[in-house]
């Protein structure tokens, strides 16, 4: 298991990120977290001809709130979103899905955008940033441009980063008032991919749900946002009947991919029992 | 000041450990050598294909100077093997070449071997290989390969069927035909592997000039391995010598003799260079040898006092492509058939098994060989009996097990039992779980909707097997241990010994075994081994015999020395040596303890200063024993285990609450030692009852071969486990002990599955098969409602 061989590049600065991606297209790499890039190397899945090493680059880093929008650098590692006190606080969902992501180990190196960027269809965060209408930065000699989270998601290991451009970060909205989340996954062991997972985010006033979002990962090619099953919670006080009604509309949102894991219907009927605890959870809390 | 005498049985931290904590462990990829050459192997894509050509060309041209031999090329230098055995005449299987010539029979067979200057241009090299293939159907589904159609593994053989055998004892069928209660199952137990931290790795080095082959590597039996390359490479068997580095784990998967071992030592009598190998996590997935593999249908019939009538046990076990060439290869199926309801009274009994080949990797043993299957067949069963008779279940166990007063007695199955202590035991672990509030408890949570179990289950562990089992099998491999001991001048000691040390931690209770003999701190004691030229010849780490068999030695080498040591005391103290006593780090007075010469002086003396001896006094301050495990043909350990866990019906995850094991592995040197391998041998089972699972299509192609998929058992899914002991010491032997290295390993998967069975019962739901999946639970759920 020896990577075949690449050429390696560690610029100091996000403009020559940015030259050097638009010369060498899909023959070069980014190289963030490398988690689950040198696997593949490794593995010999993916035979770049370069890596380009973005670690130095200051612009990517950090996590802050401006205007009740924070933002998530591409290269805060799991283990600052895990510890941070302003997600905790404003971004509520995601420290919930934190300590399910991986092992301390991988999460001291992999990082928010390099998860993104990835696009693996079992990861908690691409998901929660659909639950919360993220929004990415991605940035290419050609300019900058803002996509959001909902159509960011192609499919399997497929977004719509072009080969010229970089994700420099999130901006994502904090929480706002009368707002709660709820995050639950299923995986055989913990820190391994979700066989599925739920994000919810919502309004509750009284048990009244409102600006529901609920989205799914683990069962498709990508992150879902089941919009058939966020609507038959809105507007609705939360009851048995509401929850009944959520897990039925959730069989028209979801198209589950099956594996030696789980099948279809497996993941689907976990995905309705994520969904109906989770926000069991998210009613019964505060 | 040296420790009084006594070392034995006290719970020391490991010495070896500490080595290890500090960065020092040595093993095989650490070595350095000049002029190595790195070795890849090109591996078959398919699980059944001929091959029709190999080309180098391209290879040769990405990487300069590499070369790439085939298994034509290699079988010029390297006769091919078999995994027969001289008393199973009815056993099949065919020659097996180092690397495949014209057939490859499982995805993963090596095809060609390339070696270059470094493992990244060798594995550039190996990408370069272009093999033309015409691919075959493939037998890859265990239970369809003895049918009609089932495509061949070995067309010349006819028949997919390696091995058959039965054993019958009184008459089952009318003893199940006359049962107050006959319960079944059919169960499965999915094919799996052991995953030691060190994947397999030898560095050889043949030397042209002597004609000499030296092989590094992580081996358990090194003998085994030097007396293969010794025969199969033409090289006499004093100019091979195998030194075992550290070892990062076993499990049996580095017992056994592969293709690619020998490959890279023919490779090296071709080059004239030293090569080396280290399998990485991937191809370990598809070459170390793969185990259980079993699909078991079983009856039970009992009175309705609960009692055992009757017992019927019918398995179907998989090989993979080969036997493992020079031990049993049928023994993951003679396990299960022989040691089936071994704990427990019981007249009519019948076993059948069939062995069959299958295109995957080779079948092997690993840590526990069908015991664990024998074990949860027998105590799921025996639940289910003891839930239709109305009995408890640990009732049920407590009525059944065999008497004392019926022992020493032959199980139906063919096992001698000497002295257990179930009851014992049993009624400890009971104790230790608290098992009757547990019960309490259980209901009480039912009632709440909270579905737990309990699951209870015996075993035995057959283990230090001796040469009643290898012998007329004509097994090359030595059920002896040998050790040397001996005094140094400065009166510290040296222990050489067989023992292979994988990271179970046996030298360090070699080093207390000593000890005690000599009267000495154990820490003035080293052991080392791992050198097949230098130590005396042993059989090397399997079947959990370390201490049992060269722990004998030891103790018989350590007892000759301090003979030798009191001799020649008693003639530089002009006293009786029947006087002399051996007691922190000195020789002392029997009678008074009084100190008489410190064992430093002895040493110098016995070393230095012969002028002052009297004439004639020879001192022998070095003694070798070796040791035969004579008393019985194989010691063997019981215990019982529990563990509590909770299922959630709605998504069929399975949360291990608790688990408990009381064991008795006869006299304990070092309860630390003991209570690791039980722990480490229960995570292991667990991982066999929920998680592990070799996955392959329907084409044999294996579906899960990296450890995102492959699941092993992990810290945060673990319960605590408690041990407790009981101490039967092993009789005939000075030492006592029994080995307890897979002890954990053969009852844990019994545990948890009664114990998730037991939560399923009221809802109508049971599995039979492991690895026990959220999925397959609720599988069983659907169908149960
Ligand atoms: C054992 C293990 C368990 C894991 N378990 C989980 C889990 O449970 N949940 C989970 O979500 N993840 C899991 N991961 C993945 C881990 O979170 C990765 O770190 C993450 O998915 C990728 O982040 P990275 O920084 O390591 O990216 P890298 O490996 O460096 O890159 C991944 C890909 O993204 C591209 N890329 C990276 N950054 C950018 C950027 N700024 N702009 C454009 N492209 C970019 C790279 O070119 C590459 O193609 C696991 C990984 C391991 C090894």
């Amino acid at each position: 298991m020896k990577a075949p061989r690449f050429s390696y590049v560690r610029p100091e600065s996000l403009e020559r990120v940015l030259e050097l991606l638009a010369e060498h297209g899909d023959e070069a790499r980014i190289l963030a977290g490398g988690q689950s890039l040198m696997p593949t190397l490794n593995m010999r899945l993916s035979e770049p001809r370069l890596l380009i090493d973005i670690n130095r680059i200051d612009a990517l880093k950090g996590i802050s709130l401006e205007d009740g929008t924070v933002r998530v650098g591409a290269l805060a590692r799991h283990a600052e979103l895990l510890d941070s006190p302003l997600v905790a606080e404003h971004l509520p969902l995601i420290a919930a899905a934190m300590p399910h992501v991986a092992h301390v180990a991988v999460r001291n190196r992999g990082t928010f955008g390099g998860s993104i960027a990835l696009a693996d269809p079992a990861a908690e965060l691409p998901a929660c940033a659909v639950a919360l209408d993220a929004a990415f930065v991605l940035a290419s000699l050609r300019g900058r441009r803002t996509v959001p989270a909902r159509s960011f998601f192609h499919g399997l290991y497929e977004t719509e980063l072009a080969e010229d451009e970089l994700l420099v970060e999130a901006r994502i909205p904090a929480l706002a008032a009368g707002y709660r989340s709820s995050f639950l996954e299923f995986a055989r062991r913990h820190g391994d991919f979700a066989l599925a997972g739920i994000c919810c985010h919502a309004r509750i006033d009284g048990a009244v749900l409102s600006d529901v979002r609920l989205a799914c990962f683990g069962s498709e090619d990508r992150p879902r946002f089941a919009g058939a099953a966020s609507a038959a919670a809105e507007g609705r006080a939360w009851s048995g009947e509401v929850k009944e009604a959520v897990k039925a509309a959730l069989g028209g949102d979801l198209d589950p991919i099956g594996n030696f894991h789980a099948s279809a219907a497996t993941r689907l009927h976990l995905a309705r029992v994520l969904a109906g605890r989770a926000l069991d959870r998210m009613a019964a809390a505060g | 000041m040296a420790d009084p005498p006594g070392a034995v049985g006290r719970p020391l931290p490991r010495s070896g450990a500490r080595r290890l904590a500090f960065g020092r462990g040595t093993y095989t990829d650490d070595l350095r050598f000049p002029g190595l050459l790195h070795l890849a192997f090109v591996r078959s894509p398919h699980a059944h294909a001929r091959i029709v050509k190999i080309n180098p060309g391209p290879a040769l041209a990405a990487v300069p100077g590499a070369r790439v031999f085939t298994g034509a090329d290699i079988a010029r230098v390297c006769t091919p093997w078999q995994g027969l055995m001289d008393n199973l005449p009815t056993m099949v299987s065919p020659p097996q070449h180092a690397v495949a010539v014209d057939r490859a029979v499982w995805q993963g067979e090596p095809v060609a071997a390339v070696v270059a200057a470094s493992r990244a241009e060798a594995e550039d090299a190996a990408a370069g290989v272009v093999v033309e293939w015409e691919p075959l159907p493939a037998a890859a589904v265990r239970d369809r390969t003895l049918d009609e159609d089932a495509a061949p593994v070995h067309p010349e053989l006819g028949s997919n069927l390696s091995y058959a055998a039965a054993i019958r004892a009184g008459d089952a069928e009318a003893a199940l035909a006359g049962a107050a209660h006959v319960v079944e199952g059919d169960f499965s137990f999915a094919r799996h592997t052991g995953v030691p931290l060190e994947p397999r790795a030898v560095i050889a080095d043949y030397d042209p000039g002597e004609g000499r082959l030296t092989v590094h590597g992580g081996h358990q039996a090194p003998w085994h391995q030097q007396d293969t390359l010794s025969r199969h490479l033409g090289i006499p068997e004093h100019l091979v010598r195998v030194v075992t580095p550290d070892i990062g784990g076993g499990f049996g998967i580095k017992l056994h003799i592969y293709g690619e071992e020998i490959a890279v030592s023919a490779v090296s009598k071709l080059l004239g260079r030293p090569v080396k190998y280290v399998a990485d996590r991937l191809e370990s997935f598809v070459s170390d040898v793969q185990a259980r593999d079993q699909r078991v249908s079983a009856r039970l019939g009992v009175g309705e006092d609960g009692g055992i009538r009757g017992l019927s046990v019918d398995a179907l076990s998989s090989l993979g492509a080969y036997g493992s060439y020079g031990r049993p290869p049928i023994n993951e199926g003679m396990m299960t058939i022989t040691m089936a309801g071994g704990p427990y009274a019981n007249e009519h009994y019948e076993g059948r098994l069939r062995v069959a080949f299958q295109n995957k990797p080779p079948s092997g043993m690993y840590r526990a060989v069908g015991q664990p299957i024998a074990c949860a067949v027998t105590e799921q069963l025996l639940d289910r009996a003891a839930h239709a008779a109305g009995i408890d279940p640990v009732d049920m166990r407590r009525r059944n097990y065999w008497t004392d007063e019926a022992c020493p007695v032959r199980t139906p199955g063919g096992i001698g039992i000497g002295r257990l202590s179930l009851r014992a035991c049993l009624d400890r672990l009971a104790a230790m779980m608290d098992y009757g509030a547990l019960r309490a408890e259980q209901a009480a949570l039912r009632g709440r909707g909270i579905h737990r179990g309990i699951g209870v289950a015996t075993f035995l562990e057959m283990t230090s097997i001796g040469p009643e089992r290898y012998g007329p099998a004509g097994a090359r491999i030595s059920t002896q241990d040998g050790a040397t001991v001996r005094l140094e001048p400065s009166g510290a000691v040296r222990c050489v010994t067989s023992v292979i040390e994988i990271g179970q931690g046996t030298h360090s209770a070699l080093a207390q075994i000593v000890a005690d003999r000599l009267g000495v701190a154990p820490q003035d004691v080293a052991v080392v081994g791992g050198d097949t030229s230098l130590t005396p010849h042993g059989g090397g780490a399997w079947a959990s015999r370390g201490l049992t068999i060269g722990g004998e030695a030891v103790w018989r080498a350590a007892q000759g020395l301090r003979e030798n040591i009191l001799e020649l005391a008693g003639s530089i103290l002009q006293a009786d040596p029947a006087d002399l006593d051996l007691a922190g780090g000195a020789v002392s007075d029997r009678a008074t303890g009084e100190a008489r010469i410190a064992l430093a002086e002895i040493g110098r003396i016995g070393h230095f200063r012969h002028d002052t001896l009297p004439p004639g006094v020879q001192p022998e301050l070095a003694v070798t024993r070796h040791y035969v495990p004579d008393a019985v043909p194989f010691a063997l350990a019981n215990g019982v285990q529990g563990s509590w866990l909770e299922v959630d019906p709605e998504t069929g995850e399975v949360r291990l609450l608790e688990h408990w094991v009381v064991e008795d592995c006869g006299r304990i040197v070092n309860p630390l030692l003991v209570e690791e391998q039980i722990r480490g041998g229960v995570v292991q089972g667990i991982g066999g009852a929920l998680f592990e699972e070799c996955r392959h299509d329907e084409e044999g192609q294996m579906l899960n071969a990296t450890f995102a998929d492959y699941l092993v058992p992990m810290a945060a899914e673990m319960p605590d486990i408690h041990v407790g002991h009981v101490e039967t010491p092993l009789e005939g032997t000075a030492l006592g002990t029994k080995g307890a290295g897979e002890a954990g390993t053969v009852g844990a998967p019994a545990a948890v599955l009664l114990a998730v069975n037991d939560a399923l019962r009221p809802l109508g739901a049971q599995v039979d098969s492991l690895p026990i999946t959220p999925e397959s639970i609720l599988h069983a759920l659907a169908a149960g409602a």
